[in-house]
């Protein structure tokens, strides 16, 4: 019998670009948390954390609602790239972002809190901007706990299930992500392809989680 | 030159009591050491000037340029406050070279001069070999030199030292020093050293800031702080720990002497100008200054030893009668052999020119 392997690329593409996306955005976050103070912060704190503990499916119809045909950010990307967003697989990556930053932006913070404060204020008494203070101290003191969390990031976004059958549906050859196609074999008794596609999610994770750890210790040596 | 003056208040915490930080000063070119007991408030006063902490009240000047103005509402941030800072533990980034290291220093030069900048700052420093090492790869006092030296390429207007020497042993201390002297000779900017060390002080110090709880007490060359001590606080701090009370009953201008009252007999001491006969004073002078006499004679004075430690070169001597003395070993054996002869009584003889008067 033949094994439908595009759910596998599809979820490595959707994880690769929503684990970026929410790198970017849960690193900004946890900078602006550990070195800014400002009257928001606990409420930002509140918001960041929500897609930790709310019900995937919960998020997943917020997510809904507010990118649907008849809202505003979803009539905006309708007008910008001409389609909808739900239903597509750029939704899966919207879901998984959405799922990932929290993490990482926690993360993040806690690395960059951890960093000793020594080495920034340095950095500023010799002249060096703020962007340049993160980008050539902070960052790279911070990159190992980076690393991990971004690591961490990508299994969470392979994994997503919940939220992404509510924004991208399941539709086999456009929006199927692995999880949801071993989900559908499960369903229709297709025992063979839920093993097989559950061992390949493994093995990659595993193979994934492995290099990042091997990467780090090569660093750590030179 | 810098001018500074700064008052900074921190509430009781769960650990610490509150807190109060009130001075003003000025130090010019040269190396002014900020000196006093833990916790005195020393190195809160270099990050005032740095701008790690934004004080409650006051003004800093550099160079006429404001960094801190609590009335005008002026608080530049570090990097626009051109203050070298080096730290208690070295600041070098762990994760970049030596030379790298003072590359981000001189990022403020024109591009073609910082190559150039870079190299002459390691020569000076004697870091040229090492500049291909990681921080973990150099020794406390090159780390040390290494933050000198990224902190003086940045071309900054006062150097903020927060005790550099702290941690290193003997040897990387002298290290240390030597390159502190050489940058004491080699740059015309006021140069903030806080320090814990009474020989450091007075080796490297051209002006004093003594400070005790949040304050300066006493302010001079060190020289002159140890010559006059304004309190028994002060004179504590500078080493002159000998302390005790008398009794002016001569005073002679023409010969720079006088006479003293204590330990049940007379002293002869220098002359010491606006004081009047009877005058009840207190008298001070470092433990260092008393000499092990073998008998009775003139400024002896008979004691009894209390306690005894000996050290790698010298015996801390405590006597019953308050004196303490630091002798070399050898002074001390030949007077514990002496003082075995005659009853174990010890004498112990304070030099006219050593006593001074504390206020």
């Amino acid at each position: 019998m033949s094994i439908d392997w595009f759910p596998v690329w599809l979820s490595l593409r959707v994880s690769a670009l929503a684990t970026l996306l929410s790198l970017a955005i849960g690193v900004a976050l946890a900078w602006v948390m550990a070195n800014r103070n400002f009257s928001g912060k606990n409420i930002l704190d509140a918001v960041v954390t929500l897609p930790l503990v709310l019900p995937p499916t919960v998020l997943g119809y917020y997510l809904l609602v507010s990118v649907g045909r008849n809202a505003f950010p979803g009539q905006l990307y309708e007008k910008l790239t001409g389609q909808p967003l739900v239903f597509t697989w750029q939704a899966a990556v919207l879901a998984s972002t959405l799922h990932a930053v929290p993490l990482l932006a926690k993360s993040a913070r806690a690395a960059f809190e951890s960093v000793d404060g020594r080495f920034e204020r340095a950095a500023r008494t010799l002249g060096a901007s703020e962007l340049r203070v993160f980008w050539r101290v902070s960052v790279p003191l911070a990159r190992r706990s980076l690393l991990a969390a971004t690591v961490l990031a990508f299994a969470r976004c392979m994994g997503d299930f919940g939220t992404t059958l509510m924004v991208a549906g399941d539709i086999p050859g456009r929006t199927q992500t692995v999880s949801i196609a071993i989900y559908d074999a499960v369903q229709s008794g297709n025992g063979v392809a839920a093993r097989v596609l559950v061992l390949v999610v493994s093995v990659v994770t595993i193979a994934i989680v492995y290099l990042a750890g091997r990467v780090e210790r090569t660093r750590e040596t030179a | 030159m810098i001018e500074a003056r700064i008052a900074k208040r921190f509430g009781a915490g769960a650990e610490s009591a509150a807190f109060e930080l009130d001075l003003a000063f000025e130090a010019k070119p040269g190396v002014t050491v900020l000196f006093g007991a833990s916790g005195a408030g020393k190195t809160l006063t270099l990050d005032c000037i740095a701008g790690f902490c934004r004080p409650d009240a006051g003004r800093i000047l550099l160079n006429d340029r404001i960094l801190f103005d609590a009335e005008a509402g002026v608080d530049q941030p570090p990097r626009e406050r051109h203050c070298g800072y080096v730290f208690q533990q070295h600041a070098l980034f762990p994760h970049m070279k030596l030379r790298d290291n003072l590359m981000f220093g001189a990022e403020r030069l024109p591009r073609l001069e910082r190559h150039r900048a870079v190299n002459e700052m390691l020569e000076r420093f004697q870091l040229a070999p090492l500049a291909g090492r990681y921080p973990h790869e150099l020794s406390g006092g090159q780390k040390q030199r290494g933050s000198i030296a990224r902190a003086l390429i940045a071309g900054p207007e006062v150097l903020l030292l927060d005790e550099p020497a702290r941690g290193l042993d003997l040897a990387l201390r002298d290290d240390l020093h030597q390159a502190l002297f050489a940058l004491r000779d080699g740059v015309s900017i006021p140069i903030l050293l806080v320090t814990h060390d009474l020989e450091e002080a007075f080796a490297l110090g051209d002006a004093l800031l003594l400070y005790a709880g949040g304050r300066i007490v006493q302010r001079g060359a060190p020289r002159d702080i140890s010559a006059r001590p304004v309190s028994r606080e002060a004179a504590v701090l500078m080493g002159l720990t000998n302390i005790f009370d008398s009794e002016i009953r001569a005073l002679d201008p023409g010969r720079n002497t006088s006479r003293l009252r204590a330990f049940n007999g007379e002293l002869s001491g220098p002359y010491f100008p606006g004081r009047f006969l009877g005058d009840r004073v207190q008298v001070c002078l470092p433990p260092s200054s008393v000499r092990l006499a073998s008998g009775p004679g003139e400024n002896r004075v008979p004691a009894e030893l209390a306690r005894c430690t000996l050290l790698a070169g010298s015996a801390v001597l405590e006597f019953s009668n308050g004196l303490a003395v630091h002798a070399p070993l050898r002074d001390y054996a030949a007077a514990r052999d002496s003082a075995a002869k005659d009853n174990k009584e010890w004498y112990l003889e304070m030099p006219p020119g050593e006593l001074r008067l504390i206020g």
